[in-house]
Protein backbone atom coordinates (compact mmCIF):
# COMPACT_ATOMS: atom_id res chain seq x y z
CA UNK A 1 0.00 0.00 0.00
CA UNK A 2 2.76 2.40 1.00
CA UNK A 3 4.66 1.46 -2.12
CA UNK A 4 1.74 2.26 -4.34
CA UNK A 5 1.28 5.63 -2.71
CA UNK A 6 4.95 6.57 -2.84
CA UNK A 7 5.64 5.25 -6.35
CA UNK A 8 2.31 5.78 -8.09
CA UNK A 9 0.69 8.44 -5.91
CA UNK A 10 1.62 11.31 -8.21
CA UNK A 11 0.34 9.43 -11.22
CA UNK A 12 -2.96 8.66 -9.56
CA UNK A 13 -3.38 12.25 -8.42
CA UNK A 14 -2.74 13.48 -11.95
CA UNK A 15 -5.34 10.98 -13.17
CA UNK A 16 -7.79 12.28 -10.58
CA UNK A 17 -7.11 15.76 -11.94
CA UNK A 18 -8.02 14.57 -15.44
CA UNK A 19 -11.13 12.90 -14.06
CA UNK A 20 -12.19 16.20 -12.50
CA UNK A 21 -11.35 18.11 -15.69
CA UNK A 22 -13.48 15.73 -17.74
CA UNK A 23 -16.33 15.91 -15.23
CA UNK A 24 -16.23 19.73 -15.13
CA UNK A 25 -16.15 20.07 -18.91
CA UNK A 26 -18.97 17.55 -19.21
CA UNK A 27 -21.05 19.28 -16.54
CA UNK A 28 -20.49 22.72 -18.03
CA UNK A 29 -21.89 21.70 -21.41
CA UNK A 30 -24.51 19.52 -19.74
CA UNK A 31 -25.84 22.60 -17.93
CA UNK A 32 -26.21 24.44 -21.23
CA UNK A 33 -27.85 21.46 -22.93
CA UNK A 34 -30.06 20.82 -19.91
CA UNK A 35 -31.16 24.46 -19.74
CA UNK A 36 -32.04 24.57 -23.45
CA UNK A 37 -33.95 21.29 -23.53
CA UNK A 38 -35.47 21.80 -20.07
CA UNK A 39 -36.95 25.15 -21.07
CA UNK A 40 -38.02 23.73 -24.41
CA UNK A 41 -39.92 21.16 -22.38
CA UNK A 42 -42.03 23.71 -20.49
CA UNK A 43 -42.76 26.53 -22.94
CA UNK A 44 -46.12 26.57 -24.66
CA UNK A 45 -44.96 25.19 -27.99
CA UNK A 46 -45.84 21.67 -29.08
CA UNK A 47 -42.86 21.31 -31.43
CA UNK A 48 -40.35 22.35 -28.75
CA UNK A 49 -41.96 20.02 -26.18
CA UNK A 50 -41.72 17.08 -28.58
CA UNK A 51 -38.09 17.78 -29.59
CA UNK A 52 -37.12 18.03 -25.94
CA UNK A 53 -38.91 14.79 -25.08
CA UNK A 54 -37.35 12.89 -28.00
CA UNK A 55 -33.85 14.04 -27.02
CA UNK A 56 -34.36 12.98 -23.42
CA UNK A 57 -35.88 9.63 -24.41
CA UNK A 58 -33.05 8.75 -26.79
CA UNK A 59 -30.24 9.63 -24.41
CA UNK A 60 -31.92 7.99 -21.44
CA UNK A 61 -32.62 4.89 -23.48
CA UNK A 62 -28.99 4.29 -24.48
CA UNK A 63 -26.36 3.11 -21.97
CA UNK A 64 -23.49 5.56 -21.66
CA UNK A 65 -20.90 2.98 -22.65
CA UNK A 66 -22.71 2.53 -25.98
CA UNK A 67 -22.92 6.30 -26.39
CA UNK A 68 -19.19 6.53 -25.71
CA UNK A 69 -18.30 3.93 -28.37
CA UNK A 70 -20.75 5.55 -30.76
CA UNK A 71 -19.29 9.05 -30.35
CA UNK A 72 -15.65 7.98 -30.28
CA UNK A 73 -15.64 5.28 -33.00
CA UNK A 74 -19.04 5.40 -34.70
CA UNK A 75 -19.34 9.06 -35.63
CA UNK A 76 -15.85 9.44 -37.18
CA UNK A 77 -16.42 6.17 -39.05
CA UNK A 78 -19.71 7.49 -40.39
CA UNK A 79 -18.08 10.63 -41.80
CA UNK A 80 -14.72 9.21 -42.84
CA UNK A 81 -15.74 5.86 -44.28
CA UNK A 82 -19.49 5.58 -44.87
CA UNK A 83 -20.01 9.09 -46.23
CA UNK A 84 -16.36 9.50 -47.10
CA UNK A 85 -14.26 12.54 -47.83
CA UNK A 86 -13.82 13.61 -44.21
CA UNK A 87 -10.98 12.94 -41.86
CA UNK A 88 -12.56 13.51 -38.51
CA UNK A 89 -10.93 12.21 -35.41
CA UNK A 90 -11.96 13.01 -31.88
CA UNK A 91 -9.57 12.91 -28.96
CA UNK A 92 -10.68 10.79 -26.04
CA UNK A 93 -11.20 13.98 -24.03
CA UNK A 94 -13.40 15.54 -26.72
CA UNK A 95 -15.45 12.39 -27.17
CA UNK A 96 -15.69 11.93 -23.41
CA UNK A 97 -16.88 15.50 -22.91
CA UNK A 98 -19.52 15.15 -25.64
CA UNK A 99 -20.67 11.92 -24.10
CA UNK A 100 -20.97 13.26 -20.57
CA UNK A 101 -22.57 16.48 -21.79
CA UNK A 102 -25.25 14.62 -23.74
CA UNK A 103 -25.89 12.03 -21.06
CA UNK A 104 -25.93 14.39 -18.10
CA UNK A 105 -27.65 17.09 -20.18
CA UNK A 106 -30.65 14.85 -20.78
CA UNK A 107 -31.07 14.20 -17.08
CA UNK A 108 -30.56 17.90 -16.30
CA UNK A 109 -33.25 18.77 -18.83
CA UNK A 110 -35.65 16.54 -16.94
CA UNK A 111 -34.62 18.03 -13.59
CA UNK A 112 -35.09 21.56 -14.91
CA UNK A 113 -38.43 20.76 -16.53
CA UNK A 114 -39.74 19.08 -13.40
CA UNK A 115 -38.35 21.88 -11.22
CA UNK A 116 -40.11 24.59 -13.21
CA UNK A 117 -43.34 22.63 -13.25
CA UNK A 118 -43.16 22.10 -9.50
CA UNK A 119 -43.56 25.86 -8.92
CA UNK A 120 -47.21 26.65 -8.24
CA UNK A 121 -48.92 27.94 -11.39
CA UNK A 122 -50.31 30.79 -9.27
CA UNK A 123 -46.83 32.35 -9.13
CA UNK A 124 -46.75 32.72 -12.89
CA UNK A 125 -50.36 33.92 -12.99
CA UNK A 126 -49.75 36.56 -10.35
CA UNK A 127 -46.69 37.84 -12.20
CA UNK A 128 -48.55 37.92 -15.51
CA UNK A 129 -51.55 39.63 -13.90
CA UNK A 130 -49.27 42.55 -13.00
CA UNK A 131 -48.34 42.98 -16.66
CA UNK A 132 -44.96 41.21 -16.58
CA UNK A 133 -44.12 39.27 -19.73
CA UNK A 134 -43.71 35.50 -19.77
CA UNK A 135 -39.91 35.70 -19.82
CA UNK A 136 -39.74 38.37 -17.07
CA UNK A 137 -42.03 36.24 -14.89
CA UNK A 138 -39.91 33.19 -15.61
CA UNK A 139 -36.63 34.97 -14.79
CA UNK A 140 -37.71 36.91 -11.74
CA UNK A 141 -40.29 34.68 -10.09
CA UNK A 142 -40.50 31.10 -11.35
CA UNK A 143 -36.86 30.17 -12.07
CA UNK A 144 -35.44 31.41 -8.74
CA UNK A 145 -37.95 29.21 -6.94
CA UNK A 146 -37.47 26.29 -9.32
CA UNK A 147 -33.70 26.37 -8.92
CA UNK A 148 -34.07 26.08 -5.16
CA UNK A 149 -36.01 22.86 -5.48
CA UNK A 150 -33.64 21.60 -8.17
CA UNK A 151 -30.44 21.96 -6.16
CA UNK A 152 -30.51 18.63 -4.27
CA UNK A 153 -31.26 16.75 -7.49
CA UNK A 154 -28.60 18.75 -9.32
CA UNK A 155 -25.98 17.77 -6.76
CA UNK A 156 -27.04 14.17 -7.10
CA UNK A 157 -26.62 14.43 -10.85
CA UNK A 158 -23.18 16.07 -10.48
CA UNK A 159 -22.04 13.17 -8.34
CA UNK A 160 -23.41 10.60 -10.79
CA UNK A 161 -21.63 12.39 -13.63
CA UNK A 162 -18.37 12.49 -11.73
CA UNK A 163 -18.62 8.75 -11.20
CA UNK A 164 -19.69 8.17 -14.80
CA UNK A 165 -16.32 9.47 -15.99
CA UNK A 166 -15.00 6.04 -15.03
CA UNK A 167 -17.04 4.54 -17.87
CA UNK A 168 -14.98 6.62 -20.28
CA UNK A 169 -11.94 4.53 -19.47
CA UNK A 170 -13.27 2.28 -22.24
CA UNK A 171 -12.35 4.81 -24.92
CA UNK A 172 -8.87 5.14 -23.47
CA UNK A 173 -9.09 8.46 -21.67
CA UNK A 174 -6.45 8.28 -18.92
CA UNK A 175 -8.76 9.14 -16.06
CA UNK A 176 -8.55 7.56 -12.63
CA UNK A 177 -9.87 4.07 -13.37
CA UNK A 178 -7.86 3.70 -16.54
CA UNK A 179 -4.68 4.77 -14.77
CA UNK A 180 -5.41 2.51 -11.83
CA UNK A 181 -5.67 -0.44 -14.22
CA UNK A 182 -2.09 0.25 -15.31
CA UNK A 183 -0.93 0.58 -11.72
CA UNK A 184 -2.54 -2.72 -10.87
CA UNK A 185 -1.02 -4.38 -13.94
CA UNK A 186 2.43 -3.19 -12.89
CA UNK A 187 2.19 -4.05 -9.21
CA UNK A 188 -0.26 -6.98 -9.15
CA UNK A 189 -1.64 -5.43 -5.94
CA UNK A 190 -5.32 -5.44 -6.81
CA UNK A 191 -6.70 -4.96 -3.34
CA UNK A 192 -4.45 -2.03 -2.45
CA UNK A 193 -4.82 -0.28 -5.81
CA UNK A 194 -8.60 -0.38 -5.95
CA UNK A 195 -8.91 0.48 -2.27
CA UNK A 196 -6.85 3.62 -2.85
CA UNK A 197 -8.85 4.55 -5.95
CA UNK A 198 -12.12 3.96 -4.09
CA UNK A 199 -10.97 6.20 -1.25
CA UNK A 200 -9.90 8.92 -3.70
CA UNK A 201 -13.38 9.00 -5.28
CA UNK A 202 -14.98 8.87 -1.85
CA UNK A 203 -13.01 11.89 -0.59
CA UNK A 204 -13.76 14.05 -3.63
CA UNK A 205 -17.45 13.18 -3.66
CA UNK A 206 -17.82 13.69 0.08
CA UNK A 207 -16.26 17.15 -0.18
CA UNK A 208 -18.56 17.93 -3.10
CA UNK A 209 -21.74 16.85 -1.36
CA UNK A 210 -20.83 18.56 1.95
CA UNK A 211 -20.10 21.89 0.29
CA UNK A 212 -23.27 21.52 -1.75
CA UNK A 213 -25.23 21.17 1.49
CA UNK A 214 -23.82 24.50 2.65
CA UNK A 215 -24.89 26.19 -0.59
CA UNK A 216 -28.33 24.63 -0.26
CA UNK A 217 -28.75 25.99 3.27
CA UNK A 218 -27.65 29.48 2.21
CA UNK A 219 -30.23 29.53 -0.56
CA UNK A 220 -33.02 28.53 1.74
CA UNK A 221 -33.60 31.96 3.25
CA UNK A 222 -37.18 33.12 2.99
CA UNK A 223 -38.63 29.66 2.78
CA UNK B 1 -69.71 56.69 -6.53
CA UNK B 2 -70.76 54.87 -9.71
CA UNK B 3 -70.19 56.95 -12.80
CA UNK B 4 -72.67 55.51 -15.29
CA UNK B 5 -71.25 57.63 -18.09
CA UNK B 6 -67.95 55.72 -18.19
CA UNK B 7 -67.91 52.01 -19.00
CA UNK B 8 -64.66 50.48 -17.74
CA UNK B 9 -65.26 46.91 -18.79
CA UNK B 10 -67.78 45.78 -21.34
CA UNK B 11 -68.41 42.07 -21.77
CA UNK B 12 -70.30 40.98 -24.88
CA UNK B 13 -71.56 37.41 -25.43
CA UNK B 14 -68.54 35.96 -23.65
CA UNK B 15 -68.04 32.23 -24.11
CA UNK B 16 -65.40 29.96 -22.68
CA UNK B 17 -64.98 26.21 -23.13
CA UNK B 18 -62.41 23.70 -22.02
CA UNK B 19 -62.63 21.12 -24.79
CA UNK B 20 -66.25 20.02 -24.86
CA UNK B 21 -67.00 21.49 -21.44
CA UNK B 22 -68.67 24.86 -21.80
CA UNK B 23 -68.00 26.91 -18.67
CA UNK B 24 -69.28 30.31 -19.77
CA UNK B 25 -72.23 30.17 -22.13
CA UNK B 26 -73.25 33.68 -22.96
CA UNK B 27 -72.22 36.44 -20.59
CA UNK B 28 -72.90 40.10 -21.26
CA UNK B 29 -72.54 42.90 -18.75
CA UNK B 30 -70.92 46.28 -18.24
CA UNK B 31 -68.83 47.46 -15.33
CA UNK B 32 -68.93 51.21 -14.77
CA UNK B 33 -66.28 53.49 -13.37
CA UNK B 34 -66.23 53.35 -9.57
CA UNK B 35 -68.63 50.45 -9.46
CA UNK B 36 -68.25 47.59 -7.00
CA UNK B 37 -69.56 44.44 -8.63
CA UNK B 38 -69.92 41.26 -6.60
CA UNK B 39 -70.27 37.95 -8.39
CA UNK B 40 -71.85 35.14 -6.41
CA UNK B 41 -72.96 31.63 -7.25
CA UNK B 42 -72.36 27.96 -6.53
CA UNK B 43 -68.94 26.43 -7.21
CA UNK B 44 -68.49 25.39 -10.81
CA UNK B 45 -70.88 28.12 -11.98
CA UNK B 46 -68.07 29.85 -13.89
CA UNK B 47 -67.65 32.95 -11.73
CA UNK B 48 -63.86 32.61 -11.33
CA UNK B 49 -63.46 31.80 -15.01
CA UNK B 50 -65.50 34.88 -15.84
CA UNK B 51 -63.25 37.06 -13.70
CA UNK B 52 -60.11 35.54 -15.22
CA UNK B 53 -61.41 36.31 -18.70
CA UNK B 54 -61.42 40.02 -17.83
CA UNK B 55 -57.60 40.15 -17.89
CA UNK B 56 -57.22 37.22 -20.27
CA UNK B 57 -55.66 34.86 -17.76
CA UNK B 58 -58.10 32.52 -19.50
CA UNK B 59 -58.15 32.43 -23.28
CA UNK B 60 -61.62 33.45 -24.36
CA UNK B 61 -63.42 31.12 -26.78
CA UNK B 62 -66.01 33.57 -28.07
CA UNK B 63 -67.41 37.07 -27.63
CA UNK B 64 -65.69 40.27 -26.64
CA UNK B 65 -64.15 41.78 -23.53
CA UNK B 66 -63.60 45.50 -23.93
CA UNK B 67 -61.46 47.23 -21.30
CA UNK B 68 -61.24 51.03 -21.54
CA UNK B 69 -62.50 50.83 -25.10
CA UNK B 70 -59.93 48.21 -26.16
CA UNK B 71 -61.02 44.72 -27.17
CA UNK B 72 -58.58 42.56 -25.23
CA UNK B 73 -59.72 39.35 -26.93
CA UNK B 74 -58.30 40.30 -30.32
CA UNK B 75 -54.85 38.95 -31.08
CA UNK B 76 -53.26 42.32 -31.83
CA UNK B 77 -53.81 43.62 -28.29
CA UNK B 78 -50.71 43.92 -26.12
CA UNK B 79 -52.24 42.11 -23.16
CA UNK B 80 -49.34 43.00 -20.87
CA UNK B 81 -50.08 46.70 -21.26
CA UNK B 82 -53.76 46.06 -20.51
CA UNK B 83 -52.90 44.03 -17.42
CA UNK B 84 -50.80 46.87 -16.00
CA UNK B 85 -54.11 48.64 -15.59
CA UNK B 86 -56.01 45.73 -14.02
CA UNK B 87 -54.95 44.55 -10.58
CA UNK B 88 -55.80 41.02 -9.53
CA UNK B 89 -56.02 39.39 -6.12
CA UNK B 90 -56.11 35.60 -5.90
CA UNK B 91 -57.67 33.15 -3.50
CA UNK B 92 -54.29 31.72 -2.59
CA UNK B 93 -52.51 35.11 -2.42
CA UNK B 94 -49.73 34.03 -4.81
CA UNK B 95 -47.14 36.28 -3.25
CA UNK B 96 -43.72 35.69 -4.82
CA UNK B 97 -42.14 33.33 -2.30
CA UNK B 98 -38.59 34.10 -3.39
CA UNK B 99 -38.90 37.83 -2.71
CA UNK B 100 -39.44 39.80 0.47
CA UNK B 101 -42.56 41.91 0.85
CA UNK B 102 -41.00 45.13 -0.43
CA UNK B 103 -39.61 43.37 -3.50
CA UNK B 104 -42.98 41.73 -4.08
CA UNK B 105 -44.46 45.21 -4.32
CA UNK B 106 -41.72 46.86 -6.37
CA UNK B 107 -40.91 44.06 -8.83
CA UNK B 108 -43.50 44.90 -11.46
CA UNK B 109 -43.26 48.73 -11.29
CA UNK B 110 -39.46 48.55 -11.63
CA UNK B 111 -39.33 45.80 -14.27
CA UNK B 112 -41.97 47.53 -16.37
CA UNK B 113 -40.20 50.86 -15.90
CA UNK B 114 -43.28 52.56 -14.59
CA UNK B 115 -41.07 54.57 -12.27
CA UNK B 116 -37.62 54.76 -10.74
CA UNK B 117 -36.53 52.41 -8.01
CA UNK B 118 -36.84 55.13 -5.35
CA UNK B 119 -40.33 56.07 -6.43
CA UNK B 120 -41.36 52.41 -6.49
CA UNK B 121 -40.06 51.92 -2.95
CA UNK B 122 -41.81 55.10 -1.77
CA UNK B 123 -45.09 54.00 -3.26
CA UNK B 124 -44.71 50.46 -1.94
CA UNK B 125 -44.22 51.80 1.58
CA UNK B 126 -47.26 54.01 1.20
CA UNK B 127 -49.35 51.05 0.04
CA UNK B 128 -48.08 48.87 2.87
CA UNK B 129 -49.08 51.60 5.31
CA UNK B 130 -52.48 51.71 3.68
CA UNK B 131 -53.04 48.02 4.41
CA UNK B 132 -51.48 48.38 7.88
CA UNK B 133 -48.32 46.38 7.25
CA UNK B 134 -45.56 48.98 6.98
CA UNK B 135 -43.46 47.03 9.49
CA UNK B 136 -43.40 43.91 7.28
CA UNK B 137 -41.42 45.30 4.34
CA UNK B 138 -38.38 43.12 5.03
CA UNK B 139 -40.33 39.95 5.87
CA UNK B 140 -40.81 37.03 3.52
CA UNK B 141 -44.29 35.75 2.57
CA UNK B 142 -43.77 32.55 4.58
CA UNK B 143 -43.49 34.67 7.74
CA UNK B 144 -46.93 36.25 7.37
CA UNK B 145 -50.39 35.06 8.33
CA UNK B 146 -52.99 34.44 5.65
CA UNK B 147 -54.73 37.72 6.27
CA UNK B 148 -51.46 39.62 6.13
CA UNK B 149 -50.50 37.87 2.90
CA UNK B 150 -53.76 38.84 1.28
CA UNK B 151 -53.38 42.47 2.36
CA UNK B 152 -49.87 42.45 0.86
CA UNK B 153 -51.32 40.95 -2.33
CA UNK B 154 -53.79 43.85 -2.52
CA UNK B 155 -50.99 46.36 -1.90
CA UNK B 156 -48.89 44.69 -4.61
CA UNK B 157 -51.68 45.09 -7.13
CA UNK B 158 -52.22 48.73 -6.08
CA UNK B 159 -48.55 49.56 -6.65
CA UNK B 160 -49.22 49.37 -10.39
CA UNK B 161 -51.87 52.07 -9.86
CA UNK B 162 -54.57 50.11 -11.67
CA UNK B 163 -57.95 51.56 -12.60
CA UNK B 164 -59.71 48.24 -12.10
CA UNK B 165 -59.25 45.59 -9.41
CA UNK B 166 -60.32 41.96 -9.73
CA UNK B 167 -60.73 39.81 -6.62
CA UNK B 168 -61.02 36.05 -6.99
CA UNK B 169 -62.49 34.73 -3.71
CA UNK B 170 -60.00 36.80 -1.69
CA UNK B 171 -61.17 35.52 1.70
CA UNK B 172 -61.97 31.88 0.91
CA UNK B 173 -58.58 30.54 1.99
CA UNK B 174 -58.46 32.55 5.22
CA UNK B 175 -59.11 31.57 8.81
CA UNK B 176 -62.41 33.13 9.91
CA UNK B 177 -60.81 35.66 12.26
CA UNK B 178 -58.68 37.03 9.41
CA UNK B 179 -61.51 37.61 6.97
CA UNK B 180 -62.45 40.93 8.57
CA UNK B 181 -59.08 42.64 8.11
CA UNK B 182 -59.03 41.82 4.38
CA UNK B 183 -62.62 42.91 3.84
CA UNK B 184 -61.85 46.17 5.63
CA UNK B 185 -59.03 46.92 3.17
CA UNK B 186 -61.43 46.19 0.32
CA UNK B 187 -64.08 48.46 1.83
CA UNK B 188 -61.54 51.28 2.07
CA UNK B 189 -60.64 50.71 -1.54
CA UNK B 190 -64.30 50.84 -2.57
CA UNK B 191 -64.73 54.05 -0.60
CA UNK B 192 -61.80 55.53 -2.55
CA UNK B 193 -63.79 54.99 -5.73
CA UNK B 194 -61.92 51.99 -7.18
CA UNK B 195 -63.70 50.00 -9.87
CA UNK B 196 -63.87 46.48 -8.48
CA UNK B 197 -65.13 43.07 -9.57
CA UNK B 198 -65.24 40.61 -6.70
CA UNK B 199 -66.03 36.91 -6.76
CA UNK B 200 -67.06 36.17 -3.21
CA UNK B 201 -68.98 33.99 -0.81
CA UNK B 202 -69.21 36.80 1.76
CA UNK B 203 -72.88 37.69 1.41
CA UNK B 204 -72.72 40.22 4.23
CA UNK B 205 -69.88 42.04 2.50
CA UNK B 206 -71.68 41.93 -0.84
CA UNK B 207 -74.82 43.40 0.70
CA UNK B 208 -72.91 46.16 2.43
CA UNK B 209 -70.38 47.19 -0.21
CA UNK B 210 -71.61 46.11 -3.64
CA UNK B 211 -73.32 48.51 -6.02
CA UNK B 212 -74.47 45.55 -8.06
CA UNK B 213 -74.61 41.81 -7.53
CA UNK B 214 -74.51 39.16 -10.24
CA UNK B 215 -75.73 35.65 -9.48
CA UNK B 216 -74.22 33.09 -11.83
CA UNK B 217 -75.16 29.46 -12.34
CA UNK B 218 -74.05 26.90 -14.94
CA UNK B 219 -72.27 29.46 -17.10
CA UNK B 220 -75.07 32.02 -17.27
CA UNK B 221 -75.90 35.22 -15.42
CA UNK B 222 -79.15 34.15 -13.79
CA UNK B 223 -79.95 37.37 -11.99
CA UNK B 224 -78.37 40.76 -11.52
CA UNK B 225 -79.27 43.93 -9.70
CA UNK B 226 -78.67 45.87 -6.51
CA UNK B 227 -77.79 43.86 -3.40
CA UNK B 228 -81.33 44.57 -2.22
CA UNK B 229 -82.83 43.08 -5.39
CA UNK B 230 -80.62 40.01 -5.68
CA UNK B 231 -79.77 39.14 -2.08
CA UNK B 232 -82.88 40.27 -0.22
CA UNK B 233 -85.68 39.90 -2.74
CA UNK B 234 -84.43 37.47 -5.37
CA UNK B 235 -86.88 36.63 -8.13
CA UNK B 236 -85.29 33.59 -9.74
CA UNK B 237 -85.84 30.21 -8.14
CA UNK B 238 -82.18 29.20 -8.50
CA UNK B 239 -81.06 32.36 -6.72
CA UNK B 240 -83.52 31.76 -3.87
CA UNK B 241 -82.39 28.15 -3.63
CA UNK B 242 -78.70 29.13 -3.51
CA UNK B 243 -79.21 31.87 -0.95
CA UNK B 244 -81.19 29.53 1.28
CA UNK B 245 -78.24 27.16 1.31
CA UNK B 246 -75.53 29.73 2.08
CA UNK B 247 -77.27 32.13 4.43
Amino acid sequence: MIKIITVYGGMLLAALGRTLLLALLGLFFACIIGMIFGIMGVIKNRACNIISQIFVDIIRGVPMIVLAFFVYFGVPYLFNTIIGGFSISLSALQAGTICLALNCGAYMAEIIRAGIQSVDIGQMEAARSLGLTYSMSMRKVVLPQAIRTMIPTFINQFIITLKDTSILSVIGFPELVNTAKNVQANTFMSFQTWAIVGIMYLIVITILSRSAKVVERRLNIGR
Amino acid sequence: MVDKSVVKVSVRNLKKSYGSLEVLKDISTDIYKGEVLCIIGPSGSGKSTFLRCLNRLETVTGGEVIVNGQNIVSKGTNINKVRENIGMVFQHFNLFNNLNILDNLTLAPIELKKCSRDEAVQRAKKMLAKVGLEDKAASYPSQLSGGQKQRVAIARALCMEPEIMLFDEPTSALDPEMVGEVLQVMKDLAADGMTMAIVTHEMGFAREVADRVIFMDAGYIVEEGTPQEVLVNPKEERTIDFLNKVL
